[in-house]
């Protein structure tokens, strides 16, 4: 099924779920994200409970601490 | 109407010619008090261009000194400011580029007792700091007291931004909650950063803050700017004010608490 990651189209098995796309993605620490979903975040305990499907459109956004 | 003088047609005349600003943006920028919180990596180039542009009133805060480790991106603190406070070395700078700036300092880092009654004084604040237990309070106390601001964050050849009109845009903890568990997520100290990183993304805060001051163009509202240095892509990631936001949402916070200081260290 085609997704839309981070603005990329790309080819991902199907069924897949958002845990098992964040391990291919090579995100390491799902902490470290915040996962946006067709718009809607999606909250940390809510990850696992979500299969993607075709034309679903994923941003990953990164926490970044630093400013000094 | 403020009456510029000779030398501060002369100074800002580039501002002045510039369609969108003119000697109307000139007056507003002028008349403008911006909160810079950090005087570091952003913290520098904020202060330096908005000292330059002539924000009236520019109020800085840092409790630290500089470091010799500092110098390698905090580009308003030289090499003869060692040990310094961070907010003499700065308010030295700002008003040797600029003096019709008048800069107040607090020597000092905020937290739940202090920040509200500073942030209050302000049109506009900057985030600058290195920290997600700031960075969340800055938002809380910005989303109570109703006061715009510019969300920072940088780390190794990554920047991100959002600016934030409390009430209107999405706030920061809409896009990213609450902070990150400890030991989680790497900071500069930990995991580096390129120097030049920080002025790109310090610089583009401090235009967010003039051109919300003059308003002119749109802001970062509702959008959060990530970029790579590596590769040069930029990229905008859409969203909206979250209805159910633990602090801007309809449940809103009503008062200000401290984060727990989060010790990160890289795990990458």
């Amino acid at each position: 099924m085609k997704l839309t990651i981070n603005g990329e189209s790309k080819e991902i098995k199907d069924g897949i779920s958002l845990p098992e796309l964040l391990v291919i993605e090579n995100v390491e620490q799902p902490d470290m994200v915040s996962v946006q979903l067709n718009d809607e975040f999606v909250r940390q305990d809510e990850h696992k409970g979500i299969t993607l499907k075709e034309g679903d459109e994923i941003n990953f956004l990164y926490f970044m601490g630093g400013g000094a | 109407m403020r009456e510029f003088s000779d030398e501060e047609l002369e100074r800002y005349s580039r501002h002045i010619i510039l369609q969108d600003v003119g000697i109307e943006g000139q007056e507003k920028i002028a008349n403008a008090k911006v909160l810079v919180i950090g005087a570091g990596g952003l913290g520098s180039p904020v202060a330096l261009y908005l000292a330059a542009a002539g924000v009236g009133e520019i109020g800085i805060v840092d409790g630290d000194v500089v470091d010799l480790s500092n110098l390698q991106r905090q580009v308003i603190h030289t090499t003869a400011d060692v040990n310094v406070p961070k907010v003499l070395s700065a308010k030295a700078k700002m008003e040797a580029i600029n003096p019709n700036v008048k800069v107040t300092v607090y020597q000092k880092f905020l937290d739940a007792s202090n920040i509200l009654d500073i942030v209050k004084g302000y049109d506009f604040v900057i985030d600058g700091t290195d920290n997600f237990s700031s960075k969340f309070l800055i938002n809380d106390a910005c989303v109570l007291a109703n006061v715009p601001y510019s969300h920072g964050g940088i780390l190794r050849f990554g920047g991100q931004t959002m600016t934030i009109k409390p009430k209107e845009s999405a706030c920061y903890a809409c896009v990213f909650d609450s902070p990150p568990p400890a030991n989680a997520i790497p900071t500069c100290s930990s995991a580096g950063i390129l120097g030049a990183v920080a002025g790109m993304l310090g610089t583009i805060q401090a235009a967010e803050a003039l051109k919300y001051i003059v308003g002119v163009g749109e802001p970062l509202y509702n959008r959060l700017l990530t970029f790579d240095a590596k590769t040069m892509n930029f990229r905008n990631v859409n969203f909206k004010k979250n209805p159910k936001c633990r602090v801007c949402g309809e449940q809103g916070i009503k008062e200000i608490k401290d984060y727990e200081a989060v010790v990160c260290e890289a795990k990458l």
